[in-house]
């Protein structure tokens, strides 16, 4: 099932009517088996981003491939190619999951005895079959994704496109999504380009991160270069008594240097690493000084957003531009 | 079967079966026309005393008017259907699939058309076992299916290209107000040539559904009218093109995958 194209994109761009570009010339390389995690806050251009790779909206500048195929010229290609599960779980709340399978199936062109076999074993695969005939209205939030999911699978796709797929999800069905998408990528070598506002989806899920910001990928690596590119891991410890304050400061300064912590805090960047951690225990028990609490503080992938764009993820989309919704300035 | 008629086949099947699924639509499309047809025949009874009225049953009279206020809800909620797809992004999710624009037009329509033909049959069949009479007999049952089955195909193209342009079910329910003044504005509950008021009778005479209405309503009343029906077919063909043609182009422009 492997592609051997994965997807490619140079100098993409989209821009809307009465605003800004959404995508301002994103570069992307995904190898083929690859889980490429497309971090960002909401408005950052990532549903832009995907919606032209999957041939729904046409760039309005720049070239991307996917699967081999040009996503302008060569549209019914990709998306042969492709599967893709949008940000909204499009789902018809007055059919049953079956009757989507089947629609689905159908559209592609999936004969008869194939479209049952196929429909049964995605139902069991998605952990739908007890509820195969339920209506999805009915459907939890999880159980709405796992079966956008299965409805993306129907075509055996090489090359799978997830926007937020666990936006609004509890951290259980989350957790069983994750686990479904690492199996794909694992055991079918499906190239997955997943889009988050979830540091942690991308961390847990991603073999390369790419981190966008108002249209613009700001930095892309492993989590673990990413995170490594910020710097070293930092320890901050609480005394139990102030007055070992100045007693623990001078312990932690024998394995880095200090830094800014919490004011009942003491912090340091650790110079050899989160290693050190044991013997700043031993220094700290060998002094008899005694911490309410100590903190190993390793970068995270919000620290990498900070630093690349001087903000914080967390919230960073809350004053991003909605341009999802504009207009076409091209159309 | 082939890939495009397999893919009409689902997409009318979702049409009839979500209609089905919405007991609200159902009891209004298939039931108030029928209340509407009661409330008529009761209250304007007496019309069919006014010299040169054309039937001596007003049910008979009155009938026709059911098929074309059917046509009307049918149309509407697959319009309104047509618009949720878009805004919950169901259109984006078959536009993801080898799916043809003609496909989805077509099918959607072939669904209005069974629950349209469904509805008609349901209107007759009562009507009938009220004591109308369709003079034209049994053949002509079939010519008044089939002109009711092209004015569901006329207006259900209205609507689609209003949900296909707009986006929005809020759009298409707006349509309803609309074509039902112009249901009101036509000669449903009197000949033309016995309005007396004169805009009216204006208004009446080039207004199209008036000349569907009466093109069903020959066929009940009066038998076999060839210039009744020619126009009636006439226009319903020219509203169903041109709204085809307009659905078409709203499609192609929703429809923007590459």
């Amino acid at each position: 099932m492997r592609d051997a194209h994965g997807i490619e994109a140079d100098g993409l761009v989209r821009e809307f009517k009465k605003g800004p570009r959404a995508v301002d010339g994103i570069d992307l390389r995904v190898a083929p088996g690859e889980i490429y995690g497309f971090l960002g806050p909401n408005g950052a251009g990532k549903s832009t981003t995907v919606h032209m790779l999957t041939t729904l909206l046409p760039p309005t500048a720049g070239r991307a491939r996917v699967a081999g195929h040009d996503v302008v010229t060569e549209g019914p290609s990709v998306r042969a190619a492709i599967g893709a599960a949008l940000q909204e779980a499009a789902l018809d709340p007055l059919l049953t999951a079956r009757e989507h399978l089947r629609l689905q199936t159908a559209m592609h062109g999936i004969s008869g005895e194939e479209r049952a076999r196929r429909t049964r074993a995605l139902l069991e695969r998605v952990g739908l079959a007890d509820a195969a005939d339920r209506k999805v209205g009915g459907y939890s939030g999880g159980m709405k994704r796992r079966l956008d999911l299965a409805l993306a699978l129907v075509h055996r796709p090489r090359i799978l496109f997830l926007d937020e797929p666990t936006t609004g999800l509890d951290p259980q069905s989350r957790s069983a999504l994750w686990g479904e998408v690492g199996r794909l990528a694992q055991e079918e070598g499906v190239t997955v380009f997943l889009t988050t506002q979830y540091l942690e989806e991308a961390d847990v899920l991603a073999d390369r991160v790419g981190i966008i910001d108002h249209g613009r990928i700001v930095a892309e690596g492993s989590p673990a270069a990413l995170k490594a590119e910020i710097g070293r891991p930092s320890v901050e410890a609480v005394p139990a008594d102030p007055a070992d304050r100045d007693a623990i400061a001078r312990t932690l300064a024998r394995f880095g240097e200090p830094e800014a912590g919490s004011p009942k805090g003491v912090a340091v960047r650790l110079r050899a690493g989160a290693g050190s951690l044991a013997e700043i225990v031993r220094a700290l028990d060998a002094a008899n000084l005694r911490v309410e609490h100590l903190q190993l503080h390793a970068p995270s992938l919000d620290d990498v957003f900070l630093a690349k764009t001087g903000r914080s993820l967390e919230g960073a989309g809350e004053n991003a531009d909605v341009r999802a919704t504009l207009e076409p300035a091209t159309a | 079967m082939s890939p495009l008629l397999s893919q009409v086949a689902v997409l009318a099947g979702r049409s009839v079966v979500r209609t089905f699924r919405q007991p609200a639509n159902v009891v209004f499309a298939f039931f108030f026309p029928l209340v509407l047809l009661a409330v008529n025949v009761g209250g304007l009874d007496a019309a069919v005393r006014i010299p040169g009225f054309p039937s001596d049953s007003f049910l008979d009279f009155a009938l026709a008017f059911t098929f074309m206020q059917g046509a009307l809800f049918a149309t509407t909620n697959a319009g309104t259907d047509l618009a949720r797809d878009i805004q919950t992004g169901f259109l984006n999710r078959l536009a993801l699939t080898p799916l043809r624009g003609s496909a989805l037009l077509v099918g959607q329509l072939a669904g209005i058309v069974v629950l349209g033909l469904a509805q008609s049959l349901l209107y007759l069949t009562v009507g009938l076992a009220a004591g109308a009479r369709v003079e034209a007999g049994p053949v002509g049952v079939l010519v008044l299916l089939l002109l009711a089955v092209l004015t569901v195909i006329g207006f259900g193209a209205i609507g689609a290209f209003l949900a296909l342009r707009t986006g929005s079910g809020e759009a298409v329910q707006g349509l309803f107000p609309l074509l039902f003044v112009l249901l009101f504005l036509s000669s449903m509950n009197l000949p033309r040539n016995l309005i007396e008021i004169d805009w009216f009778r204006t208004v009446a005479t080039i207004n199209p559904v008036s000349y569907l209405i009466e093109g069903l309503r020959s066929l009940i009343v009066t038998g076999w009218d060839g210039q009744a029906l020619a126009l009636a077919f006439g226009i319903g063909a020219a509203l169903a093109a041109a709204a085809l043609t307009a659905a078409s182009l709203a499609l192609k422009g929703r429809l923007a995958r590459t």
